[in-house]
């Protein structure tokens, strides 16, 4: 192992070391440590190129703030760009890849960005790239884009499972440092639900690094006798490798549970990420807080780092940051790290203070400057000098570490996510979570708690506090003595630094310096909100967590505010990148959303049916068979056997609904725009549907089984929205109609048997006398089914315009049936028919389905004027479909439409024009509905909506096509192209 | 992200398993004239506060509910069976 490792200490796991490789290199670490951590200890401090400048960049902290550590870890479909390093934990074989430089992370030539950096200043897209326009898409763009970018996200499907998972409890309590670790304990005592849920690998926060002790034992020690005892306990849920990103309505808490993020081998049986909703009576906010880095030239150098990351790195996984570390701190926290690395045995070259006196007895061997800054450091590939200011005076001193310790802001984003704006304390010298959130409350850091034993207090007296409002009895946790507890007083904030030549960052992830923010005051975009998007800062996928309140220091300072005034910028969910996979859950491919296969889709398959996906439903299109060349050539075939024999068609999606009540009658009446009082039992009837707005909402027939009993059929891709529509009828406008609804649509399968030999087939099978006489058109009843052994509903309705009728069996009778119908037909010529032929038979006859019931059309559109009752007092739609514009005299109505040339076709969506105008708007006379090639006819048809068209039969018109640029002459005519005097439903 | 409804039937539900038709109005009588018409059909208030909108428990026991909520805080202030609320108005 390499020198960086210290002989002991930390928590990691000496006796198993672990293999891994950053950019193809092999280095070794053991378990328990961070990507971050095992680099480190391999030296290496140069990690990954900067967002825009190329600048080298180091590992900052050692959490979920990281903004320079990113790297792409895995390969093929679980490659994982943007990974932070510092919350990556390592496994044996992980291969991590830096980002963002080419063509090697130690020699990029991006760095001559850093050269253009006059040019690349706050704004410069804006302003730089403005002119020639056309130069943006095709130059600047992919440009700037392949030259800042983050990693590359892979083409291959991620292997790994996902689930979302529902959890329920009295406290949630979020982050398990002192504070938290405390209230689970003083909630979980108390018998409370508690779910104390924490983003680290293991519980314990700040206490993981800290090297005070309680009762004389090591605070890791504490911690684990803590966690042991809440696992101990049945109504206590500890997790770990859990962020709890987002606090919505409700009290619901969103975390993401990383499952297998820290294995080589994701076992399968299990996800790799579970997302979490979590329903909190009451939460903790026990997040802690977060150190501010400090604003001096080159900040970013590798090997510059957050002091308490130095000493997470020092205690927690036994590693040292150099050789010769020196410490740059506004507060007594750079004093406790100073006396760490001394007792680990790094040298401590200096304590560069910004105060005139410490709060803080130091007896360290470190060289203590007081009231001086570092304003600059030196270094190629890392740091190997700092420049230190003193009055006035520059003094140039050897590091390879240095720390930065600019005071604590409090982790309040939770608090905010929904619209609660944070307070500025002047005294913390901090923001503060809102005050009067109901569900949520804040303890420790989070709010601004100095010191161990204070934040375990805290935490205890909090969760007491919550449980008494919750009515659960308890006494808070006691804790024994804490020694070395350095409690350290806020900072008083030191946001600009004197003598700075090299770039200050304020935003390390997106390359933003201090000279940008100074700029965009300057240039009138000084609101904190402006000075964000102006400059980038806080926009990064770090989303400014050690950026924002340095941002807002200085623009305050540069508009000679306070803080209090400039304000923040709004928190949002997520607090940490949440990946795509853990937000869609097993929700992938084929599960994005159900398949619905009807009851006769085996038997369509065995006939050689082609699917057609519609909605969820997977309809037989066609049935293709040996030689056929084109789908059309099957579609012909079925269609003309349909009107020569007969043909047998899968109507199974429609939608079905059975309606049963003494007022089913009355119900019917209301919710159709035509009479079905008078239907007589064992009728069916055209119904049409209106929205209260008049236009027509869905149509189908609904025919009369008894007298308190009727079976309505919808159109497929409507029959989950008429459900909702008839329930909503039924239950909110209507309660007081005595009418029940149940969906029955996967219940029953129905079968169209088309035809002229239709009857002759059916007569096969169903006992009932369906003779012209017995059985005539519209005819709706039960029947008797193959001698009795089944029985069904049988419809004479037709779509085609040939003697029809429907079938319906129960739906695991559907494919016996349906063979059986085969069988009897055969010597018919019964072929199966798709919904193509299906669209072909019905445009024939002039039948409308939703392409012309396409929300714009009212009943007399379509010819349908009569069939609205005049006399019923009331029906959904009724007031509104008397409006003027609704019964003008030139609105497109349905009208017919074929080709002079039958060998020209033209398509749906085609507009109408008449003879000879140009194609502009005024002269638009409406478009095309429907269209296919009828062999009947033996040329296209079509169905249009025309102004005037029922009275323009016969009128030579234009079909334009305006996304081909073509013009087919054309003639209006009757729609029905096929039995106008309807003889052949009758026969 | 989920909040959660607490229908009268299913207890508390997540507002995935809703749907959401809008606000609550008395439908007027089919004499009632263009201008009640137009208001129950098209014209709608935007308030601040408190709205009583009608939602279906579509996939859970497919009831329509009146539910009020506070279109400022969220708040989920009542959540009645539609058939109830319209019964309990129609009662003076």
């Amino acid at each position: 192992m390499t020198s960086y490792r210290l002989d002991k200490g930390g928590l990691v796991n000496r006796t198993m070391p672990l293999s891994f490789t950053f950019d193809g290199r092999p280095m070794q670490g053991f378990e328990g440590d961070t990507l971050a951590s095992a680099l480190l200890a391999n030296g290496r401090m140069l990690v990954g190129r900067s967002f825009k400048y190329h600048r080298p960049r180091g590992i900052l902290t050692a959490g979920s703030a990281e903004p320079n550590a990113l790297v792409t870890i895995g390969r093929g479909g679980r490659t994982e760009p943007n990974t932070r390093a510092t919350v990556q934990e390592l496994y044996e074989g992980l291969e991590a890849r830096s980002q963002n430089r080419w063509p090697s992370l130690d020699f990029d030539l991006g760095t001559l960005n850093g050269l253009l950096s006059p040019f690349l200043g706050a704004g410069f897209y804006y302003k730089t790239f403005m002119w020639p326009a056309a130069f943006w898409e095709k130059f600047y763009e992919p440009l700037i884009r392949k030259a800042a970018g983050l990693g590359k996200a892979s083409y291959e499907a991620d292997p790994d499972a996902y689930e979302k998972s529902w959890a329920h409890c009295d406290l949630l309590v979020i982050g398990a440092g002192p504070a938290g670790l405390a209230a689970a304990l003083t909630a979980g005592r108390a018998g409370a639900r508690v779910m104390l849920v924490d983003e680290g690998a293991l519980p314990g926060g700040s206490l993981l690094f800290d090297s005070a002790t309680i009762d004389g034992r090591a605070a890791t020690d504490f911690v684990r006798d803590t966690s042991a005892e809440l696992q101990s306990m049945p109504n206590v849920r500890l997790m770990t490798r859990t962020t709890v990103f987002g606090w919505y309505d409700g009290n619901v808490f969103g975390a993401v549970e990383r499952v297998q993020k820290h294995v080589r081998d994701p076992q399968s049986h299990l996800p790799v990420e579970r997302l979490w909703r979590i329903v909190a009576r009451q939460a903790l906010l026990a997040t802690g807080a977060e150190e501010r880095p400090l604003v001096f030239g080159g900040n970013d150098r590798p090997g510059v780092m957050m002091a308490s990351a130095m000493r997470t790195y020092l205690n927690r996984y036994g590693v040292a940051p150099g050789k010769a570390a020196a410490i740059f701190t506004s507060d007594d926290s750079g004093y406790g790290l100073a006396r760490d690395l001394e007792a680990a045995g790094v040298d401590v070259v200096a304590i560069v203070d910004s105060r005139p006196s410490a709060g803080m007895d130091y007896r360290g061997k470190a060289r203590l400057i007081r009231e001086a800054v570092v304003c600059g450091t030196k270094g190629h590939r890392a740091i190997s000098a700092i420049e230190v200011r003193r009055d006035g005076r520059v003094e140039t001193i050897a590091v390879d570490a240095l720390a930065m310790a600019g005071g604590f802001s409090p982790i309040i984003h939770l608090a905010c996510h929904r619209g609660a704006r944070p307070l500025w304390s002047t005294e913390e010298a901090a923001f503060l979570a809102p005050e009067g959130l109901r569900g949520l409350e804040v303890a420790g850091a989070a709010a601004a708690t100095a010191g161990l034993a204070a934040c375990l207090a805290a935490g205890a007296a909090k969760a007491k506090a919550i449980l008494d409002d919750l009515g659960i009895s308890c006494s808070p946790a006691v804790f024994a003595a804490v020694d070395g507890d350095e409690g350290t007083p806020p900072a008083r904030p030191l946001w600009s630094i004197p003598g700075i030549k090299d770039k200050a960052f304020v935003d390390f992830q997106n390359d933003v310096h201090l000279k940008d923010l100074g700029l965009a005051v300057r240039e009138g975009y000084g609101h904190v909100e402006l000075a964000k998007r102006y400059t980038t800062s806080g926009m990064a996928t770090d989303q400014g967590k050690l950026s924002n309140m340095n941002a807002i220091g200085l623009i305050a300072k540069a508009r000679g505010v306070s803080p209090a005034e400039v304000g923040t910028t709004t928190f949002r969910p997520f607090y940490t990148p949440v990946s795509f996979g853990a937000l869609t859950g097993a929700h992938a491919g084929r599960h994005f959303q159900p398949v619905r296969k009807s009851p006769l889709h085996d038997w369509a398959r065995k006939h050689g049916a082609i699917f057609v996906e519609s909605g969820l439903w997977f309809r037989s299109a066609w049935f293709a068979r040996e030689g056929e060349q084109s789908w059309r050539e099957s579609v012909d075939r079925e269609v003309v056997n349909v009107r020569q024999n007969v043909g047998l068609c899968d109507v199974s999606t429609l939608g079905k609904i059975e309606i049963f009540g003494r007022d089913a009658a009355e119900f019917l009446n209301r919710v159709y725009c035509n009479g079905f009082l008078s239907l007589p039992v064992g009728k069916a009837r055209y119904g049409i549907m209106l929205r209260e707005d008049g236009f027509i909402y869905d149509d189908g027939t609904t025919s009369r089984l008894g007298d308190e009993h009727f079976f309505m059929t919808t159109t497929t891709a409507y029959a989950a929205g008429v459900m909702n529509h008839l329930e909503f009828c039924a239950q909110a406008l209507w309660p007081e109609l005595d009418v029940r609804l149940a969906s029955v649509t996967d219940q029953w399968a129905q079968m169209a048997i088309a035809g002229p030999k239709a009857r002759l087939v059916l007569s096969k099978i169903v006992d009932d006398d369906i003779s012209r006489a017995a059985f005539a058109y519209l005819g709706a009843k039960e029947v008797s089914l193959c001698g009795g052994r089944l029985h069904g509903r049988l419809f004479r309705i037709s779509f085609s315009g040939e003697l029809a009728y429907e079938l319906a069996v129960p739906a695991g009778y559907a494919e016996s049936i349906a063979d059986i119908l085969m069988d009897a037909g055969a010597e018919h010529g019964l072929q199966p028919y798709g919904s193509e032929a299906l669209g072909v038979l019905r445009i024939e006859k002039g039948h409308v389905t939703h392409n012309e019931i396409n929300g714009t059309v009212v009943p007399s559109d379509l010819g349908f004027g009569r069939m609205v009752s005049a006399s019923k007092p009331d029906f959904i739609g009724k007031a509104m479909l008397a409006r003027e514009g609704l019964t003008a005299a030139d609105r497109p109505r349905l009208v017919g439409v074929r080709p002079i040339d039958p060998a020209t076709s033209f398509t749906t969506g085609s507009h109408i024009l008449a003879k000879d105008a140009e194609a502009t708007l005024d002269n638009d006379q409406g478009y095309v509905t429907s269209s296919a090639f009828s062999p009947h006819v033996g040329s296209t048809i079509g169905l249009a909506l025309v102004k005037h068209g029922p009275e323009r039969h016969g009128e030579k018109i234009v079909v334009w096509n305006g996304l081909k640029d073509e013009y087919t002459p054309a003639i209006l005519c009757d729609p029905s192209f096929v039995d106008p005097g309807n003889e052949k439903l009758h026969v | 992200m989920a909040s959660l409804i607490s229908c009268p039937h299913c207890g508390a539900r997540p507002k995935e398993e809703f749907t959401i038709k809008g606000a609550v109005l008395p439908r007027p009588d089919a004499g009632a004239g263009s201008e009640a018409w137009m208001d129950y059909v098209y014209r709608r208030d935007n308030p601040r506060g408190a709205y009583r909108e009608y939602w279906h428990h579509t996939s859970g026991c497919r009831r329509w509910l009146v539910v009020t909520r506070d279109t400022a805080s969220h708040e989920v202030a009542a959540c009645q069976d539609a058939a109830l609320a319209k019964r309990a108005e129609a009662q003076p």
